[in-house]
């Protein structure tokens, strides 16, 4: 296959996400020999600073120096990509918000094929490549195949892939600032306003009793209160409790909320998306309550209660309480 | 203002254990709960509560079979003032961009300032809105929790960012806007809701209403395609534990003890 790969890399405060050696590895899923390019945007010290350590494992990393771009306004990249790339390019976009906002729109503007939240790839036959996605919250896989002959975005789920961490590729950045056209778009970044503290910070704890949709009610939160009493530790959630303003989002473990680094991690009615698997870091001692024996969760707890949390729990609580 | 809001039927994943069918061609359909898709129902109620303050009308459409006109009339017993059902046998297998591409032509029917869809769905694409505002060269915003009306020809919104942070923008309009759960509180529809929408009659555009070459769109129109589901072979998981619920709680507690999960 003759088109060239490309990376867009997240970055923040000078610094690469994870997902940038992840897709390394990724664009070496699709094609074994594959070379991709690093696209990195920004302003200033701190894009310099990204682009000159990404050249350890980029052979090419293209550096996009402008003012208007020193947050990434996925409106104002779109416009600069399509000045700017092969429109048969095969783009690998981390699935994130920043991806969601980005790669949709672009595979239209390129007359690209879209591949949204690529979780896995098998291969190429000819130009049509395999892929594996999951679906309704995990619960199924899928393979696709996507005709890439005219070029491809590719959203890649974050944290599937491992990162390249060879430094082998003794790459050179490519000051392209130069072909950076109008940038103007309407849609104007204000500001980031920051997640309010809460009143515990789930972050530090040691044990966490973390609750999901299986709670049902707000009046059952009780339920984890006590056993989180009876254990030592506190109450976090999955983002329908938070939705439910049940409770409050400083309890959100996830991609979208807090990221937790807790010992034990007790999953209660949680089917465990990847957004909220995202969120727990530090490999944990992960014990699942849920009534769906096929939910996600499943796959990466350690120990597995195939129960309703709302039958289960008190009797768990009970016995913990009688054995203090 | 005038709003599209792009509503599709899914099964409710969380009333559902969702499992492949015998051949792997599809999801096991028999005897599963549909609802509509959580995101399009939080857009739903954002743009009735929009039109609720600057005034204009909310049109839902849903893509879909006939059964999709159970989700078009619940939204409009929620409040939503008009209704539409896209069907025809020549749309089946559309992939992303061809679902985009019959939507943009329910859009040019219309005059709609604002369009607004669930940030994803069943199969967690969540690539429509963004392909509907490339299609239609307006802006775009993603996961957006927040929306307030500035003027007749601008929005500010906020979106959902990692970290919990929530990033703000100014949109001009007309723009189309992927809205994440939790931006309100959807109102409870109830017996009474549905019962007064029950004979409205909902129109079902197909391809030629919408001046569509099936060709184009369609399984033969689509450059993505779904081959098979399937569930993956994957490492140990987890133990599960059985017994009676007491000898499940007791076994679990010499465990958490063993791993620092009983202070």
């Amino acid at each position: 296959m003759a088109a060239q790969v490309f990376a867009y890399i997240v970055h923040k405060n000078g610094v690469a996400d994870d997902t940038a050696l992840e897709l390394v590895s990724a664009a070496r899923n699709i094609v074994p020999d594959a070379s991709p390019i690093a696209i990195v945007t920004g302003s200033g010290a701190e894009l310099d600073a990204v682009c000159n350590d990404l050249s350890a494992s980029f052979a090419e990393v293209w550096k996009f120096d402008h003012e208007a771009l020193a947050y990434p306004n996925a409106e104002a990249i779109r416009k600069l990509l399509l000045a700017v790339l092969p429109t048969d390019a095969v783009i690998l976009v981390p699935h994130d918000t920043f991806g969601m906002d980005l790669s949709p729109g672009l595979a239209v503007k390129l007359d690209s094929v879209f591949v949204s939240d690529a979780a896995g790839f098998e291969g190429m036959d000819g130009s049509t490549l395999k892929v594996i996605r999951q679906e309704y919250s995990g619960q199924v896989s899928t393979h696709l195949t996507a005709d890439i002959s005219a070029g491809a975005v590719i959203n890649v789920r974050p944290g599937v892939f491992p990162p390249d961490e060879s430094k082998s590729a003794g790459g050179q950045v490519v000051d392209k600032s130069t072909e950076i056209g109008d940038l103007s778009v309407g849609r104007q970044f204000l500001e980031v306003v920051e997640a309010e503290a809460g009143d515990v910070d789930i972050t530090k704890e040691d044990i966490l009793v973390s609750i999901g949709r299986g709670i049902e009610d707000q009046d059952n939160i009780e339920i984890a209160e006590e056993l989180a009493k009876a254990v030592g530790g506190v109450v976090s959630c999955s983002r329908p409790i938070v939705d439910a303003k049940w409770l409050e989002k400083a309890r959100q473990v996830g991609t979208s909320g807090q990221t937790v680094k807790p010992k034990v991690y007790l999953a209660l009615g949680i089917s465990g998306s990847f957004q909220h698997l995202g969120g727990i870091k530090g490999n944990p001692y992960i014990v699942a309550v849920n009534k769906n024996p096929k939910a996600p969760i499943f796959q990466v707890a350690d120990v597995g209660v195939v129960d309703d949390l709302l039958d289960f729990v008190p009797v768990l609580t009970e016995k913990i309480q009688e054995g203090k | 203002m005038e709003i599209l809001v792009c509503v599709k039927r899914v099964p409710d994943t969380a009333e559902n254990e969702i499992e492949v069918n015998r051949d792997g061609s599809d999801i096991e359909r028999d005897d599963l709960v549909y609802s509509v898709n959580e995101w399009d129902n939080y857009a739903v109620e954002e743009a009735i509560q929009i039109v609720d303050k600057v005034g204009g009308a909310v049109t839902v459409v849903s893509f879909g079979d006939e059964d999709s006109e159970e989700v078009v009339r619940r939204e409009m017993a929620m409040g939503a003032n008009n209704g539409i059902l896209v069907s025809d046998d020549g749309f089946e297998g559309s992939d992303g961009k061809g679902i985009a591409t019959i939507l943009k032509s329910v859009v040019e029917k219309g005059n709609y300032d604002l369009i607004l869809t669930g940030a994803q769905a069943d199969d967690g694409a969540g690539q429509i809105g963004g392909m509907l505002a490339a299609m239609m060269d307006v802006p775009f915003a993603s996961v957006v929790n927040f929306i307030e009306v500035v003027n007749d020809s601008q929005l500010k919104v906020g979106r959902e960012i990692e970290g919990g942070n929530q990033e703000m923008n100014e949109i001009a309009l007309p723009c189309v806007l992927s809205i994440q759960t939790g931006i309100n509180e959807p109102r409870y529809v109830g017996i009474r809701g549905i019962r007064k929408v029950a004979s409205v009659d909902i129109p079902v555009w197909g391809a030629s209403d919408l001046g569509i070459d099936v060709s184009s769109v369609g399984e033969s129109g689509a450059a993505v395609k779904r081959v098979d589901y399937f569930v993956p072979e994957l490492g140990d998981g987890a133990e599960i534990l059985e017994g009676s619920s007491e000898e499940i709680a007791a076994k679990l507690i010499d465990l958490l003890k063993a791993k620092g999960g009983i202070k």
